[in-house]
């Protein structure tokens, strides 16, 4: 009999809304080696090409299954600095699954379930890497997020000498301001981020490229490439009254404040949250769901997601949606906030809403909603939670007005190598390509450590004679 | 971490630190602030960078002990670090030559508004520093506002000091006695910021406040810090802090000003349980 594709345990539903713990608890190694012996090992491996960090997916698989998850553990790292991190977040059924010779009959391998099982497995600790070469040039990364810590550790590995500044004071980016505690433990992160600091990588937090140094004095001080891994941290609002109400954030306020500031564990940590009774969370993407999800952790009787499209536009992972609805989150499909209501003390009470219904594809090839005259409605809130998306972070590119902008503030980039318009700079992540994914964007730093590496070799080797 | 080279206790309620930052030293201007989180359990706030010294690496900073983490911060000693310290942050003041400046500033406002008066002087205007306080215990950096300003007026609340009354009366005086400025700048509480703006307007003098709002980050991450300007949303953090004070939305601000009111008391009962009634007064 052929052995179905393994699942993990989760904590039931009733009893996670009531903490932050993390909610599937990884596979049992039994679990992992039965799961392990259900890929087919192919010789081609078309999975590989789903993978963006360019993991060797069936040798790690067969070392799981083959008991020795060390060795697995040690495959993963070749190629990814943050397997614990992937495993977890990456949407899989976009990425490798989804070109698995096994996905045709429905089932792909749960390789991204086995990559959270390998990098989670406590072994000895692996080698450190030589430490770099004194001669090796140095080079500076700008934020600390999936990208930029990707690029680190890649040119580290190639031996260069990496410095990474990052605004915030802890590092991973959206890691740790935005993707939740029950998603993605901090604690996985920051172990993570310290494996890349073996490797010779120097962080230093609190550093505002831009503001607290520039560019140009980092290749002053000898810097002599800089990848840009800034991220796309600005929140967009829609714009409708009563949006500055007490009451309303945007989902990087809120997620920041519980997330990074740990509000939710208030007041033994300082930073206060709203707890709403009622939440209303605007948006259909990821954000959405972990705004959603977390006001029910923080205690909210009922909280519903406002979408203006069906569900089969939302963006979110289908596994987030599944979660959210275990966990009791409304869904109100086709629905447009049109303004939020003050309960006449500056606080909100109530968002107006308007019904839609899907007309004709859009640029973005889905159906555009079209709203329904005099369907207007009100739903009771005393939190909204904006998670319409966010656009590039500017506070860099404002300081250097020689760098090529793109569409809606991205940075220009070659695709293939990183390269901006400014000589030396290299970017990736979601400050190029808009806000999309953690294995995108580490894709990207993968290309540019690439691309940074070729770039300095023109300038280090010299020619003989 | 970023240690204190420097505290002293200016007044009951506020104490003046030297912090080693060398970067912020180096870079930092008039209107420029830091965000900082004193802890591990901390909040990140913000604070107005005062007065730099870039040759000792060192920032100044005037805090009013208001709630928990200014009351954390008030409670370091010379010796100790703040845990995290970011900037500088905030476009810079406007600095041009227009002429006659009065900078206004009330309470720990003071302290903020110094940086201003002194580059605004620094750019060949005359400048007026008018400065109030609740009474003359809680008057701060008089020495230090008395050296950098063209000229200075003190005004108290319950004249224990200076001229009985509020920073507009000496403002109100100055126009009628024809000295009217070509621009104000006030920074302080925002009653205060707001009365300054509306006491221009009709004389059109051009008037720049520098808004408080509630802030988290200070990059531009959050939108915490969002007012409305002239009809337009805008983040204080990046976009500001300084804003047109006769297009600023003053009854939003001090709305959210309050969003946290319940919590920020119940924080400050569990610290002040926690350290026994440490405050030294
Ligand atoms: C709530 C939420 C949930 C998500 N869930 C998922 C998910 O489940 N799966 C998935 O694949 N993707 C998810 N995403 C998207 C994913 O997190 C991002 O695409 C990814 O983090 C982008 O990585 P990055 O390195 O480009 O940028 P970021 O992660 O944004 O990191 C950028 C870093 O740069 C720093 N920085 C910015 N400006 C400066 C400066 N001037 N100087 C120094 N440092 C600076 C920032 O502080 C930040 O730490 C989610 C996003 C959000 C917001
Ligand atoms: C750009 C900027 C510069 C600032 N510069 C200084 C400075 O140089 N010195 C200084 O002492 N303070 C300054 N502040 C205000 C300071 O950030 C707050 O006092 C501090 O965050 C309060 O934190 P807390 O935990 O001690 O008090 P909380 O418990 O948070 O609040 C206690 C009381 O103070 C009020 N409050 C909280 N935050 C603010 C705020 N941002 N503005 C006004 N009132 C507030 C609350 O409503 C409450 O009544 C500045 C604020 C901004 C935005
Ligand atoms: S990193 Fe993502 S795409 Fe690559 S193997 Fe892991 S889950 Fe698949
Ligand atoms: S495609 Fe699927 S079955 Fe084939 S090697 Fe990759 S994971 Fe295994
Ligand atoms: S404080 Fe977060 S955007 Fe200004």
């Amino acid at each position: 009999m052929k052995t179905p594709r393994q699942k993990m345990a989760e904590q039931d539903p009733q009893v996670r809304i009531s903490n932050f713990n993390e909610v599937p608890s990884g596979f049992t190694p039994e679990q992992a080696q039965k799961e392990a012996a259900r890929c087919l090992q192919c010789k081609n491996a078309p999975c590989r090409s789903g993978c963006p960090v360019e993991i060797d997916i069936p040798a790690f698989i067969l070392a799981i299954k083959e008991g020795d998850f060390a060795a697995a553990r040690e495959k993963l790292l070749e190629t990814n600095s943050l397997p614990a991190v992937c495993g977890r977040v990456c949407p899989q059924e976009d990425q490798c699954e989804k070109v698995c010779v096994l996905a045709k009959k429905g089932e792909p391998v749960a390789i991204g379930t086995l990559e959270r099982f390998a990098a989670d497995w406590e072994g000895e600790e692996p080698p450190s890497p030589p430490a770099a070469g004194p001669e090796k040039a140095k080079v500076a990364v700008i934020g600390a997020g999936p990208a930029g810590l990707t690029a680190a550790a890649d040119l580290a590995r190639m031996g260069y000498r990496v410095t990474i500044f990052e605004a915030l004071h802890q590092p991973g980016g959206v890691l740790v301001y935005g993707i939740p505690e029950f998603r993605l433990p901090k604690s996985i992160v920051f172990a993570e981020v310290e494996k890349v600091k073996k490797m010779g990588v120097k962080l230093e937090l609190n550093q505002v490229v831009g503001a607290t140094l520039s560019l140009e004095e980092l290749f002053e001080s000898g810097f002599q490439a800089v990848f840009v891994g800034t991220g796309a941290g600005l929140p967009r609002f829609m714009g409708i009254p009563g949006e500055n109400l007490n009451g309303a954030y945007s989902a990087n306020e809120y997620l920041t404040r519980v997330n990074l500031m740990k509000a939710y564990r208030f007041p033994e940590y300082d930073t206060p949250v709203i707890r709403g009774k009622k939440v209303g969370v605007i948006g259909g993407g990821n954000v959405a769901m972990d705004s959603a999800r977390t006001a029910l952790r923080l205690g909210a009787e009922e909280v519903s997601i406002v979408y203006r499209r069906s569900r089969a536009e939302a963006p979110a992972r289908i596994e987030e949606v599944h979660h959210a609805e275990q966990e009791g989150v409304v869904f109100r499909f086709l629905t447009l906030p049109l303004r939020y209501l003050d309960d006449g003390k500056g606080w909100m009470e109530g968002m107006e809403c308007q019904k839609m219904e899907l007309g004709e594809p859009d640029d973005s090839g889905r159906r555009r909603p079209v709203p329904i005259e005099g369907s207007e409605f009100t739903i009771d809130c005393d939190l909204a939670v904006v998670a319409i998306g966010n656009d590039p972070n500017p506070l860099l590119p404002r300081a250097l007005p020689e760098l090529k902008l793109g569409w809606k503030g991205t940075i220009e980039t070659d695709p293939e190598t990183g390269a901006t318009s400014i000589p030396g700079v290299f970017a990736g992540g979601d400050i190029a390509t808009g806000a999309a994914t953690v294995i995108e964007a580490m894709g990207a730093g993968k290309k540019a450590a690439r691309g940074i590496d070729r770039y300095l070799s023109r300038y280090t080797i010299s020619p003989r004679g | 971490m970023y240690r204190i080279v420097e505290k002293n206790r200016l007044t009951p309620e506020a104490v003046f630190l030297r912090v080693e930052a060398p970067r912020i030293a180096r870079r930092r201007k008039a209107g420029q602030f830091v965000v900082l989180r004193v802890d591990e359990q901390g909040e990140r706030i913000p604070l107005t960078i005062v007065g730099s010294d870039p040759e000792a690496g060192t920032v100044t900073l005037v805090v009013q002990e208001v709630g928990t983490s200014t009351r954390k911060l008030g409670r370091l000693k010379a010796g100790e670090a703040i845990l995290d310290l970011t900037g500088p942050l905030g476009h810079p003041t406007e600095v041009k030559k227009w002429g006659r400046v009065a900078c206004l500033a009330g309470g720990i406002g003071t302290a903020e508004v110094l940086p201003v008066v002194e580059a605004v002087r620094a750019a060949g205007n005359t400048t007026l520093a008018i400065v109030g306080a609740r009474s003359r215990e809680l008057l701060i950096l008089e020495e230090e506002m008395r050296a950098a300003a063209d000229g200075l007026y003190i005004t108290t609340d319950d004249g224990s000091y200076g001229r009985h009354g509020v920073v507009t009366d000496v403002l109100l005086a100055l126009i009628n006695d024809g000295a009217v400025p070509d621009r104000v700048y006030a920074i302080g509480p925002v009653p205060m910021m707001k009365a300054v703006a509306d006491l221009t307007r009709p004389y059109n003098i051009p008037t720049v406040v520098s808004l408080n709002a509630l802030m988290v980050d200070g990059t531009g991450m959050c939108g915490c810090c969002r007012v409305t300007v002239g009809g337009e949303t805008k983040f204080t953090c990046v976009e500001g802090p300084d804003f047109d004070g006769h297009q600023v939305d003053f009854a939003e601000l001090v709305q959210r000003q309050k969003i946290y009111l319940g919590q920020e008391k119940s924080s400050l009962e569990k610290f002040e349980e926690s350290c026994g009634g440490c405050r030294i007064r």
